[in-house]
């Protein structure tokens, strides 16, 4: 078992009376692919938030291992002034929505050009007056920007409005997105949701290559259960928004705790 | 052909009921005269308007059903997504702006006074539509309150040469930042509200600045204004004598006094200024600062998932709208000579989010457009001033239902990859050629 990248450490979160997640606890392992499962309303949603920085949770607290030092997400977001969830992001955590949140009246490469505004010379006078150091800036964002676009087979819809492609298209426009922040992990909130069967296909190959080329460490919540069994080296089951199952996909797929939550048939019967 | 048959009982219909309509608006105002205490009954007159406004709207008809006819209601229908990206092989626009900038520079040498002062009011507004379009346009923050900047701009020149000595030249260049630093001030504790939320605070905002402004007599002269100096160039003064210690430029340059080279002055030096604001706000649309104030107007939580820090984009947003508003601001108390509240109500606002509206939110063209035509408009039409808060009603309610999105179809700018680095793109050895189908 390698390094944790992500800690996930006794998170309760309660919205009011109603408790999201209880006690939940899990790794994300560097450089694998981590499945978040679970039947609707499992609270699978509300864990991403939190671990994107979204919410701050009630109990426990999330790590991110980086090189840099460990980081506690929660921390990041309270921090007084200056913190938000864009420090999760910075922090290297990037994501994607269930509903997709495309840019959607700006170009396809604007998109991108958002996402790497770490890189790019933001000083405002540089920009006016077009310095060499903003030209170079800009000229290795946009390369960069379409280095991902082909990435994604998305090269030919560079000069397009994000929200005028086909939905596939922008399924992966948000991943291309999300990479362009030069993530350590990437958060995928179903991205299989909405695609096609050859599109789900290719999304899992694109998914692979990610994990094996580009150092990526991949979290990410599904429905699409052959997709799941398929990428994931590890699945983490949730249910009434606690963990009933942790393990390897044959693990996971042979639990009769899973079988029960999501055929909701009692365990004798399973037997 | 059925439409043709079925034509003249629709056109017949549509005449009477335009008539009738017609006959009840017009009929009371124009058909009774107040005569004193009473009135003398002119119905005659509302029925010949309302003949001549049925005849209108008959002719209107026929056209909209000949091809041509069609043709312009499908050219006003089309307003689409409103946004297209360019396909970077646009003929460049250089020339066009050369010639309308040597136009401009040559305006006050053609131009009279009074329409001198015109066109130095609407650059005044052009200026204005820029900064509201940095804040309402670009970052997508309502802004009701728009003209407390302008009154800062506005009194940092009266009230800073009264009690500071400052001039022309120096309020123009603090009152960016001043008119900045108040936006902060406005901005950082209301940022985390939206929409009409934020409307409301800085409409609320709006209203303290011109009420402080009125009531505080002993500091700002309250409803009696405070003077305005007339403005130097290089400590030459533009009046017929020296007032301030300096000498009068004509004499300087020894030709004949005119009344008329301190607007010539002003609109110069304004006219500079616009051209520098909309060259840096088209710089901005294309820069990471302006592309995350379009991303944040776009979808703020998809900001803050990609490391946008979406309280200090909006800051920066509103803090440069605000000296953009306080530069117009000094131009309007140096153009006026003088200041009062009277000058900063909300109607400006109002105006001003009017022609960041009617331009088309986001785009520069249509802001300063629709900047010229709101204030040269009501010049051109001074006999009917009272009717010209209805004929704005009537032109927003044409223009949303027409052209919602503004006059000025908004463009996005196209991007290229870089020649080097377009044989091979990827800078990771591609081995996974084979994904591409």
């Amino acid at each position: 078992m390698t390094a944790p990248l992500l800690e996930v450490n006794n998170v309760t979160m309660r919205f009011g009376g109603i408790v999201a997640n209880r006690n939940v606890n899990f790794c994300v392992e560097k450089g694998k692919i981590t499945a978040l499962i679970g039947p609707n309303g499992a609270g699978k949603t509300t864990m991403f938030n939190c671990i994107t920085g979204f919410y701050r949770a009630s109990e426990g607290n999330i790590l991110l291992h980086g090189e840099d030092g460990t980081q506690d997400i929660g921390g990041l977001i309270t921090r007084p002034i200056t913190g938000g969830s864009h420090l999760a992001t910075r922090a290297g955590i990037a994501r994607t929505f269930q509903n997709i949140r495309l840019f959607r009246e700006m170009s396809v490469v604007e998109n991108l050009l958002v996402a790497q505004h770490r890189q790019t010379a933001n000083n405002l006078l540089s920009g006016v007056f077009s310095t060499p150091t903003y030209r170079r800036a800009e000229r290795e964002a946009v390369d960069r920007a379409y280095y991902w676009l082909e990435r994604m087979h998305l090269a030919g819809d560079a000069n397009r409005l994000a929200g005028e492609l086909p939905y596939g298209r922008q399924r992966r426009l948000e991943i291309a997105r999300a990479m362009c922040t030069s993530p350590k992990l990437i958060c995928l909130d179903e991205p299989a949701a909405g695609l096609n069967p050859a599109e789900t296909r290719e999304l899992s190959e694109v998914l692979q290559i990610l994990r094996a080329d580009h150092d990526l460490t991949v979290l990410v919540i599904e429905h699409d259960m052959g997709l799941v069994m398929r990428i994931s080296n590890h699945i983490v089951v949730l249910d009434h928004g606690e963990v009933i199952s942790d393990g390897t996909p044959e693990h996971v797929a042979n639990d009769p705790a899973v079988i029960a939550a999501y055929l909701g048939v009692s365990e004798e019967e399973v037997q | 052909m059925n439409t043709h048959e079925n034509l003249f009982p629709k056109l017949g219909k549509e005449a009477l009921l335009t008539f009738c309509v017609s006959l009840v608006l017009v009929g009371p105002i124009s058909g009774l005269v107040l005569e004193g205490f009473t009135f003398r009954n002119e119905l005659v007159h509302a029925v010949l308007i309302a003949a001549v406004i049925t005849a209108g709207r008959l002719v209107l008809s026929a056209v909209m059903v000949t091809p041509f006819g069609r043709r312009i209601s499908g050219v006003l229908s089309r307003s689409g997504g409103g946004v297209t990206v360019r396909s970077g092989k646009e003929r460049s626009s250089l020339p066009l702006l050369a010639v309308l900038f040597l136009a401009g520079l040559a305006l006050p040498f053609v131009a009279d006074k009074y329409f001198l002062g015109i066109a130095i009011l609407a650059l005044i507004y052009c200026l204005l539509g820029l900064g509201l379009n940095i804040v309402v346009g670009l970052a997508g923050l309502l802004d009701l309150g728009f003209v407390a900047f302008y009154a800062v701009g506005a009194y940092l020149l009266a009230l800073g040469s009264q009690y500071l000595g400052l001039g022309f030249w120096s309020a123009l260049i603090i009152a960016p930042f001043l008119a900045g630093l108040f936006g902060m001030v406005l901005a950082f504790p209301v940022l985390k509200m939206h929409g009409d939320y934020l409307a409301i605070v800085t409409l609320g905002f709006g209203e303290i600045i011109r009420l402080v402004l009125n009531n505080w007599l002993a500091f700002t002269g309250g409803p009696n204004g405070a003077p305005v100096p007339p403005p130097t160039l290089f400590g030459f003064e533009f009046t017929r004598t020296a007032r301030q210690g300096g000498t009068p430029i004509h004499e300087a340059l020894g030709i004949p006094y005119n009344a008329d080279y301190k607007f010539w002055f002003i609109y110069l030096v304004l006219f500079l200024v616009v051209c520098a604001v909309i060259y840096a706000v088209q710089r901005l649309r294309v820069m990471p600062l302006g592309r995350m104030w379009e991303a944040l107007r776009e979808d703020e939580i998809a900001c803050r998932s990609l490391g946008v820090n979406h309280v200090f984009t909006k800051l920066s947003a509103f803090m440069l709208g605000a000296s953009t508003g306080g530069l117009a601001g000094v131009f309007f108390a140096v153009h006026q000579g003088f200041v009062n509240p009277t000058s900063f109500t909300f109607f400006e606002s109002a105006l001003i989010l009017a022609i960041v509206v009617l331009g088309g939110l986001g785009s520069t063209v249509g802001v300063v457009l629709a900047a010229l035509v709101l204030t040269i408009l009501p010049e051109l039409l001074r006999d009917f001033a009272e009717y010209r808060v209805f004929v704005f009603g009537v032109l927003m309610v044409v223009m949303m239902i027409w052209k919602p999105r503004g006059l000025v179809r908004v463009t996005r700018p196209a991007f290229f990859p870089s020649k080097s680095a377009e044989p091979t793109s990827s800078p990771v050895p591609s081995a996974n050629a084979e994904v591409s189908r």
